[in-house]
């Protein structure tokens, strides 16, 4: 029994069931499976996290963000700038408590490079409802290429607890069709 | 069992040599221990710490 | 210490039960049913908050609520309770006496002086920073100190039950290699020093940091070495519960496993791999490479799981060749259908058994796929993956093997026997639910750790779909079940332990269905020979679990293919 010990001194020795080595065989290859499924979609796949981060003073970071506000802002939402970037520009986030700064505004179908880092503690970047969720810590930039492929009004909440308002920590993305974008720039 | 038992007792080099090698990683907890200790910290701790270590600061 | 201990022969068993030993099973499992008391109240609160229609507590309660039911069930009633196991598993099931009692003593009381401290501690308010604590969000130092103790203490337990093997095997008390049930509780305490070390590791740094003495903790290192705590710790629980199915499937029903050989290695594969899997927790992090993610997320190519699908296959194929052999032959599924549903650690190891496989485990793989992670990260989705794990996984197989050690070990009668009949079925719905609509709501995009997602103080407030609300609420039924199915074990424990009526040396009959189902009867189920294995149902059961399993897998493929490109 199994609280007791083995009756077969040597019980490396006997064999496995055929049933039960056919199971043991069919979940090592469902393993295999798996495990090259995740491999393959990183060469074939289009949803891959890249592996590009950089250490970076908050403060620094933050100098960034704000020079691409300066440059791109088109307008201003409760204090808050709203920033369209050129397509395949870098982008820059900030996840601060209890705030996402700024909002950007970015047009369907293009690709921008996204630099996220947070100021102070760790925040948690939720792209809603596309359900994008990745990870921004204070001292690290984040950076990856993404490519809305929907338009319309998007809500990037945080999901990482950073303290007592973390959950006012809300903000929005726009994504603009490209004829309206250039009319906005105009 | 007890007859398995005396035989190993009685004849025990023999018997030793006749237990398969993965029983004999089974049976000794110490062994088990170091391995169980050692993958997660080279694999995972030392890799991974190694990694965060050599991010290179922003240009 | 005495060189002829005192001990007493349990009727049921025939195993030498030890004074000091059964001392130390009673103290650890009544502390551990105490903190599953106060964790489990602070979960409901929880569970009760994030209902949006109920919103029970204030914002700062919430979190702090959060703070303490992560510490109380993750880590006291589980650790506690698995010490409980260790001390079983190897002194009681090995025939010896335990090594270094005081040790274990000193152990017991760190481990209550660490939990009891980092509870009054999150108590005081300034340390609702999570059972992550991640950095730089900082608590009180006695935060840290009590969590350093408990680990102390832990670790101290765990020396001990190698201490006991080495004993036994001096003494020989045992011939040739250990039970199948210590061989998985010595998995579980391997994971566990490499778990409580890594605590020690990242713990006593932040705890010099919360004092002042250190300036930096960087964020990421401690994330990475935390984890090798935080899901480590939830590893040594699956080797646990595994293990007490082959112990609770071994006592109730004489099943043995199938094969000596299969479950062993089940085990081996665990203590060579599962502990990768705390890279669960990095899947979106910056800063890790994908070969670093990839190679530990699988646990080296899923050599793990294949360890969990061994198990899946070998548990209810014990049970199912048992109930064989005790004449319940009858077309696939009468050995299931004529179960001894009515007892309480049978049915709560079933119950654990199936909603762990196919609600955890599959949820488990799926959530720590390196890319699929990136649509439920940081969603309920994760504790809705956890919840199935460790509350319908551990907690009820500890609930289930608690009415075997009442009267096995505290010789008390169960006090109100139909009301342990029924809680592990309220417990199971309720937990299980909790753990489904959690889940469902992470794939709405409701996310974890989150007091108000109205988002109503927000100055751009974004709005849930209302079937996230939907299923919050429903998990706010749910838990007010598992509480219900909680409060029924508590009360039931604590007065039969306290005042059940005393077994004294007759064999235990209560919890053995029939008679014909009682421990010691002869073996059943012969393994190895290849003619005699019948076990279709179990072949059934698993063939539908691999089914749900793959398609499940390739489901969230197809919805992470239609997010927006990333690279």
């Amino acid at each position: 029994m199994a609280i007791t010990s083995p009756d077969n001194r040597l019980w490396w020795k006997e064999p496995i069931h055929r049933i039960e080595l056919a199971w043991i065989i069919i979940a090592f290859l469902w393993g295999l499976v798996m495990f090259f499924t995740m491999t393959f979609w990183h060469a074939f796949g289009q949803q891959n996290l890249s592996n590009t981060t950089y250490k970076v003073m908050p403060q620094a970071f933050a100098a960034k963000a704000e020079r691409m506000a300066e440059q791109y802002k088109v307008r201003e939402e409760l204090g808050i700038p709203v920033v369209h970037p050129p397509p395949g520009s870098d982008v820059y986030l900030i996840g601060r408590i209890w705030m996402w700064w700024p909002i950007l505004e970015l047009e369907k179908g293009q690709s921008y490079r996204f630099h996220l880092s947070a100021m102070e503690y760790s925040h948690g970047f939720s792209l809603q409802p596309v359900n994008i969720n990745i990870q921004l810590q204070p001292g690290y930039e984040h950076v990856f290429t993404m490519t809305p492929t929907d338009s319309g009004e998007f809500g990037i909440i945080c999901n990482e607890y950073c303290g007592f308002g973390h959950h006012t920590m809300a903000s929005r993305l726009y994504v603009v069709e490209k004829s309206t974008a250039r009319s906005t720039q105009e | 069992m007890s007859k398995n038992g005396a035989a190993s007792g009685a004849d025990q080099p023999e018997a030793a040599e006749r237990i398969p090698f993965w029983q004999r990683v089974c049976d000794n907890p110490f062994l088990l221990l170091f391995i169980g200790v050692t993958v997660p910290t080279v694999f995972y701790l030392i890799w991974g710490i190694m990694e965060i270590a050599q991010i290179p600061v922003a240009p | 210490m005495s060189a002829t201990p005192q001990y007493r022969v349990c009727p049921t068993t025939g195993l030498k039960v030890f004074g000091a030993t059964q001392a130390l099973i009673k103290a650890n499992a009544v502390a551990a049913v105490v903190f599953l008391a106060v964790g489990g109240l602070f979960g409901l609160s929880v569970a009760l908050t994030r209902w949006p229609d109920v919103h029970l507590l204030p914002m700062d309660w919430f979190y702090l609520a959060l703070t303490a039911h992560g510490l109380d069930v993750l880590l006291c009633w589980i650790i506690f309770f698995e010490v409980a196991v260790l001390y079983f598993a190897s002194s009681v099931l090995l025939n010896c006496r335990l090594a270094a009692p005081r040790m274990a003593w000193l152990a017991f009381w760190l481990m209550v002086i660490g939990g009891v401290l980092t509870n009054i501690t999150v108590l005081q308010g300034n340390s609702s920073v999570m059972f992550t604590s991640y950095t730089p969000l900082q608590a009180a130092p006695n935060f840290y100190l009590g969590l350093i103790i408990f680990a102390v203490g832990a670790l101290i337990a765990c020396g001990v039950f190698f201490g006991t093997l080495v004993l036994a095997k001096d003494e020989r008390t045992y011939e040739g290699s250990v039970p199948l049930v210590t061989f998985g509780a010595l998995t579980a305490a391997i994971i566990a020093v490499f778990t409580l070390a890594s605590g020690a590791i990242i713990l006593v740094p932040t705890w010099l940091w919360s004092l002042g003495y250190i300036s930096h903790i960087d964020p990421l290192m401690y994330k990475l070495v935390w984890w090798a705590m935080g899901h480590s710790s939830q590893q040594i629980n699956v080797s646990v519960h595994v293990s007490l199915w082959y112990a609770v499937a071994a006592i109730l029903l004489g099943a043995k496993p199938l094969s000596e050989k299969a479950s062993r290695l089940a085990f081996l594969l665990y203590i060579f791999f599962l502990q990768l899997a705390s890279a669960h927790h990095l899947l979106v992090e910056p800063g890790v490479g994908s070969e670093w993610k990839i190679f530990n997320t699988s646990y080296a190519m899923y050599l793990a799981v294949l360890g969990s699908m061994i198990h899946a296959m070998t548990v209810p194929g014990t049970i199912e060749a048992a109930q064989r052999r005790l004449g319940f032959n009858k077309g696939m599924f009468e050995w299931l259908r004529k179960a001894p549903w009515g007892n309480p650690a049978f049915s709560g190891v079933f119950l654990s058994l199936v909603l762990f496989g196919f609600l955890g485990g599959i949820s488990g793989v799926v959530l720590g796929t390196e890319q699929i992670n990136l649509i439920m990260h940081n969603t309920v989705y994760a504790p809705g993956h956890f919840h199935a794990t460790v509350v319908t996984g551990t907690t009820l197989t500890f609930m289930a093997v608690t009415y075997l050690l009442v009267p096995l070990v505290f010789q008390r009668e169960i006090m109100f026997p139909r009301m342990a009949k029924l809680q592990p079925y309220v417990f199971a719905i309720g937990a299980g639910g909790i753990s489904l609509f959690m889940m469902a709501a992470g794939t709405l995009g409701v996310p974890r750790r989150h007091w108000d997602i109205t988002f109503a103080d927000s100055i751009f407030p974004y709005q849930i779909p209302s079937a996230g609300f939907l299923m919050m609420a429903l998990n706010g039924v749910c838990a007010i079940l598992a509480a219900t199915g909680g409060l029924m074990y508590i009360v039931n424990t604590v007065a039969s332990v306290f005042f059940g009526k005393r077994t004294g040396d007759a064999p235990v009959k209560t919890y053995a269905a029939t008679p014909a189902q009682a421990m010691g009867r002869p073996v059943v189920a012969d393994y190895g020979s290849a003619g005699t294995m019948y076990i279709p149902g179990t072949i059934v059961l698993v063939g539908v679990f691999f089914v749900s399993f793959v398609l499940y897998y390739y489901v969230n493929w197809k919805y992470l293919a239609e997010v927006w490109p990333l690279r």
